[in-house]
């Protein structure tokens, strides 16, 4: 009989020796297979005598064993070599960019816009619109604003040839929703409003926000709460100076004009604040009587307050454009700083 | 509305100082606009006489004066401008005088010791260019400190006055104002009585009686129109920003600042018979102080006599009839136009003048006397002439109804109670008549207060007295109730942001248009124009948004920007009644943006169309149409729930040339409203058993639209069949010429068993037989 031990050297010299698994399953024919040479030792034992046979037969599995173990380690480092050599193969520069489109972005007035409705609605106030071609009705004489009144001049009011209007302001949206609608409301009226005005500070159109609530105890001291806590909210801060100023609007009385803190400067005096330390922010008021009986509501049971703001002032002062024009020349350069 | 400080402290003087009484009327409603010192900070400035002014024995240019400064012995001053010479009086700065940038020093001038400097109007920073020293007249104090002189610490207000405050627009007025305000106590100008010394009078007739309910006219002989005016009027009147003329237009205009009341003067000898205030007659001309002549209308109110107009009341007075240098008799006017009878006329001609401003928001009817006479005063004093008694015409003024204010009323609007004391003293103050009931004030509104008339007007001004200030922010109190959220409406933000996340940007462009762009995109489109554009491309209503996205990329593609993908959601214009909202994009350039691994594509109508699918799914639809803004074999009419609600396609290359772009961008518009309903999702269940699919190629004529073959499929499959696609389109070898073939996918699954192989035989041959009828397309094979 050879020595198994022979065998043994012999097969893990094999094993080393194989580079892929084809190969490995080959040396295990040689040594393992149905006429492998260990197979085949085991076969001679029938022929031992008895007393040789058992310590022959233990010598054998045991090289059994041995080539057995140095297969599954080779077959293992073998495998893991594969799998290595596909995973390097598989990698990618993961910091090359990302396929297929970009994206694209909110013109910083819709921004604007949908943060204020979403303030605003936090609070119930739901969002009504109203047509931008409008008649003089709805935009001056339900308004209070009477047939002599600065703002009806053509310097102001663009017409059309009908004799309609562009709307000068949101609050005719005020009138049409009081008209369809009974108290409580509690509405805000966003879209385009348009002046006869083109400067370095005016475009002929810009965006407004109106606000109404009308219900049997809303006052003055409410219409502050709601409105200052709306200015800290948009621009995020709790400290946020604001203060109410009288004014005049026929369509609301007592009328006040709101300001904030500057918020560029922080109220110390800069360019924006024309060095006062305050920004006008917004036009306000309780709603006038007479506006209350163009609709139909009962000025005893019913108060209400209102208010108007400017879209693209709130958003220059957010996001620190410092040129009205840039919102409508849409320059791509601009407009995806937003995104 | 522009004022002196010090002017307004000689009537009221509350203890505050200038940025602090800003504030408090600001707060009160009367905003300061700015406040301007009267001069710019400078000291050791005093009036001077030049004595002698010499040649420089070593300068050409430069004099040697001898100035007297109120010392006893003059000092030797080097001065280079033109017009130094004796007996001038000027402004000098003496050795430590700081001016604005300069500080004044005794100094060798070529050789000439200089003990300070004569000053020009630029050099105290009182003008920004001057010529020459600053001549003063020649009763100024010699010595005298100049600024004190001059009253030059002063500082002009300008304040912000909203319409309904005309009793604002007056020093009197302003003084009643800031007393209540304030609570400082008021010394308004008391009204004396002028007796007459002649007996000329001038008949007037009103025959406008509602427009003119009062006035008063006042004949003064014997002026001399040329009195100087006195230093401290011509300064008011300048720090209000009128220019002193002739002494009696002075005169007017000071009345017209101080007590509301605009005035004016006639030339006498220039009035033919009796002064008529009537409305104009069609055809009348009138040739105004201003230079222009103004065709007047029938609803312009004039001053009248016997040879027609004179002067355009509350407007402004006639050329022919105004008071010059030689004027030697005059006649005084003071009246109570009403307000509707002014307003809107100065517009209509291009003017707007002092008095129109205030006649057009209300003069105080109750001080028209008070005016007269002061003027008259002011007059004789000033100009010398003996005065005629006032005739005066009287009509029904305007009145002044009580009005109640409900405490509790007050209370309410106000959001807290304020307290009734302080209520009654503060309307008060402001001139009204209050008298106090158990639950309510009763008010009677002064003659010079146009906007007080119900009872917001009085909650108005106890709340603005109060100080807006004082009331309590408060977050309102409101039942919790939720708002209704309809789950089937697509959200415009939502919608936004789909089309964000597909890479389009935002834009908002102008809702006017040049009403070329708009031609040239329909030619049948009818926008509808500006009366009073503000630019000719900017004059017609758009009715379409495709103008102004095709402008924008203009614009873009002008700065650099190659690849352009932008939507805009807003609204067109048909007319009052049809204004409806639009979805509208444009994409142009690459498809994608430069990238490392994928290779440059223009983006076409199949990319949009696919973006418009995915916004929008089943719902909508894309037939072939015509539209003339689009390429004919590049159009698609959009439709919706059954109806046509838009145009999908690549820009005509007749409007690419028209519009000269380099290429042709892809557009879409729809009517936005149209897609914003949709359907509430409903679970149909799952099935257990297995799907089978059937790939099935056709050959048809290749003119035949893939729509219409899936559509006859879909028609033609019997239940199972729960997708049938496109996968392929094929044209070339293989197929015969103008043929296609189109590969479809048809997916079958039973949701109660397994299909039988007999079952999917029998719905392929179903689905093939429609083909070939309704299509004339045949299996492949």
């Amino acid at each position: 009989m050879r020595n198994p031990n022979e065998i043994v050297a012999e097969a893990l010299a094999a094993i080393l020796g194989c580079a892929d698994l084809p190969a490995l399953e080959q040396v295990k024919a040689v040594y393992l297979g149905k006429s492998g040479q260990l197979t085949e030792l085991l076969k001679s034992l029938g022929a031992m005598p008895a007393d040789e046979r058992k310590t022959a037969g233990a010598r054998i599995n045991e090289a059994k064993q041995a080539v057995e173990a140095a297969l599954k380690g080779r077959r293992d480092a073998l495998q893991q070599a594969e799998l290595d050599r596909q995973l390097a193969a598989e990698t990618l520069d993961v910091t090359l960019p990302g396929r297929g489109l970009a994206r694209g972005g909110l013109h910083p007035v819709s921004r604007t816009l949908s943060r204020i409705q979403a303030l605003f609605h936090s609070i119930g106030f739901e969002v009504a619109t109203g047509p931008e071609i409008e008649t003089d009705f709805y935009n001056f004489t339900a308004l209070n604003i009477p047939e002599d009144h600065p703002a009806r001049a053509m310097h102001d009011t663009f017409y059309l040839q009908g004799g309609e209007l562009l709307r000068t302001h949101t609050s005719p949206v005020q009138v049409r929703y009081m008209q369809n609608h009974q108290p409580p409301m509690r509405i805000i009226a966003p879209g385009r409003v348009y002046r006869c005005d083109s400067d370095v500070t005016h475009t002929p159109m810009f965006h407004q926000v109106e606000g109404l609530w009308v219900d049997e105890s809303v006052s003055f001291a409410d219409l502050k709460g709601v409105l200052a806590d709306f200015m800290r909210n948009f621009f995020e801060r709790d400290d946020l100076p604001v203060r109410f100023r009288p004014s005049f609007f026929p369509f609301t009385e007592p009328s006040a004009e709101m300001d904030i803190g500057c918020v560029m400067c922080g109220g110390e005096g800069c360019r924006v604040c024309s060095h006062t330390g305050w920004l006008e922010v917004l036009g306000c008021g309780m709603v006038h009587p007479n506006v209350f009986r163009h609709v139909g509501i009962d000025t005893e049971r019913f108060v209400g307050f209102a208010f108007g703001l400017g879209v693209e002032r709130l958003a220059m002062l957010r996001y620190g454009v410092d040129d009205l024009r840039l919102f409508f020349e849409n320059d791509l350069r601009f407009l995806k700083q937003f995104n | 509305m522009q004022f002196s400080e010090a002017w307004l402290r000689s009537l009221v003087n509350p203890a505050l100082d200038t940025a602090q009484l800003a504030h408090a009327v600001t707060m009160a409603g009367l905003e300061v606009e700015a406040l301007t010192p009267a001069a710019p900070p400078f000291n050791n400035v005093v009036v001077a006489e030049i004595l002698s002014a010499e040649k420089h024995p070593d300068a050409d240019r430069l004099r040697v004066c001898q100035v007297d400064v109120g010392e006893a012995a003059p000092v030797t001053i080097v001065c280079g401008a033109p017009n130094a010479a004796a007996g001038l009086k000027v402004p000098c700065a003496r050795p430590g005088a700081k001016l604005p940038g300069v500080e004044i020093k005794v100094a060798k001038v070529r050789g000439v010791e200089s003990f300070g400097m004569l000053c020009s109007t630029k050099e105290l920073g009182l003008e920004g260019a001057a010529d020459g020293l600053m001549v003063l007249p020649g009763d100024a104090p010699v010595g005298e400190d100049f600024r004190s002189w001059l009253n030059l610490d002063d500082t002009l207000i300008t304040l912000k006055l909203t319409p309904n405050r005309a009793d604002c627009l007056s020093m009197q007025g302003l003084a009643r104002e800031i007393g209540a305000i304030t609570g400082a106590q008021v010394h308004l100008p008391q009204a004396v009585e002028v007796a007459p010394r002649i007996d000329d009078a001038i008949p007037v007739q009103v025959s406008a009686a509602d427009a003119c309910p009062r006035y008063l006219a006042r004949v003064v002989r014997g002026i001399d129109a040329q009195a100087p005016t006195p230093r401290w009027m011509a300064e008011r009147l300048e720090r209000s920003g009128i220019r002193p003329l002739l002494a009696p237009v002075d005169i007017t205009n000071y009345v017209l600042l101080e007590l509301g009341q605009p005035m004016h003067a006639f030339a006498l000898s220039r009035l033919v018979g009796g002064i008529e205030v009537r409305l104009a007659r069609a055809g009348e001309k009138l040739e105004l102080l201003n230079g222009q002549t103004a065709e007047l209308a029938p609803d312009m109110l004039v001053i009248a006599d016997a040879s027609g107009p004179v002067a355009l009341a509350g407007i402004m007075g006639g050329q022919p009839t105004s008071v010059e240098r030689f004027t030697v008799d005059v006649m005084l006017e003071a009246a109570f136009f009403a307000p509707a009878a002014i307003a809107g006329r100065a517009r209509r001609l291009g003017l707007s003048t002092d008095s129109s401003h205030r006649f057009e928001r209300g003069v105080d009817f109750g001080a028209t006397r008070q005016a007269m006479e002061r003027a008259t005063q002011l007059l004789i004093d000033i100009c010398g002439g003996q005065p005629g008694p006032v005739t005066e015409a009287v009509a029904a003024l305007p009145s002044r109804e009580p009005i109640t204010l409900r405490l509790a009323r007050l209370q309410r609007v106000a959001g807290i109670e304020l307290d009734t004391d302080q209520v009654t003293r503060g309307l008060a103050a402001l001139g009204a008549a209050v008298e106090r009931r158990d639950d309510s004030l009763v008010v009677t509104p002064p003659s010079f207060r146009f906007d007080l008339a119900i009872e917001e007007d009085l909650i108005e001004e106890a709340v603005r007295l109060f100080g807006y200030d004082n009331i309590p922010a408060q977050p309102p109190a409101a039942p919790s109730r939720m708002l209704p959220q309809d789950e089937r409406v697509l959200a415009d933000d939502a919608l936004r942001q789909m089309l964000v996340g597909l890479d389009y940007q935002e834009v908002v462009t102008y809702s006017f248009v040049d009403p070329a762009w708009e031609t040239a995109l329909d030619p049948d489109a009818r926008p509808l124009p500006l009366a009073n554009p503000i630019a000719s491309q900017l004059s017609a209503m758009r009715t379409t948004l495709w103008g102004g996205l095709i402008e924008t990329l203009r614009h873009n593609l002008n700065r650099q920007q190659d690849r352009v993908r932008i939507f805009e959601l807003g609204r067109v214009y048909a007319s009052l009644d049809a204004q409806p909202m639009k979805l509208g994009g444009l994409a142009y350039g690459d498809a994608l943006p430069e990238q490392w691994s994928a290779a440059a594509r223009r983006v076409d109508f199949f990319d949009l169309k696919g973006d418009l699918e995915r916004v929008f799914g089943q719902a909508l639809d894309a037939r072939r149409g015509a539209h003339p803004a689009l390429h004919p074999g590049q159009c698609a009419e959009l439709w919706a729930g059954g109806r046509a609600i838009g145009w999908l396609g690549a820009l005509h290359p007749r409007l690419v040339q028209a519009f000269d772009l380099p290429a042709a961008p892809v557009l879409f518009e729809l009517d936005s409203g149209a897609l914003a309903q949709r359907a509430l999702p409903r679970h149909g269940g799952l099935s257990r058993f297995p799907q089978v699919r059937r790939d099935l190629a056709f050959v048809l004529d290749a003119h035949t639209p893939v729509g219409e073959l899936l559509e006859t499929l879909r028609a033609a499959a019997p239940a199972q069949v729960r997708a049938i696609d496109v996968f392929d389109d094929y044209r070339g070898k293989g197929v015969p010429e103008s043929q296609k073939s189109l590969a479809i996918r048809v997916v079958m699954q039973d949701t109660e068993r397994t299909l039988t192989d007999q079952e999917v035989e029998d719905a392929v041959q179903r689905l093939v037989d429609a083909a070939l009828r309704q299509c004339n397309a045949s299996l492949r094979v």
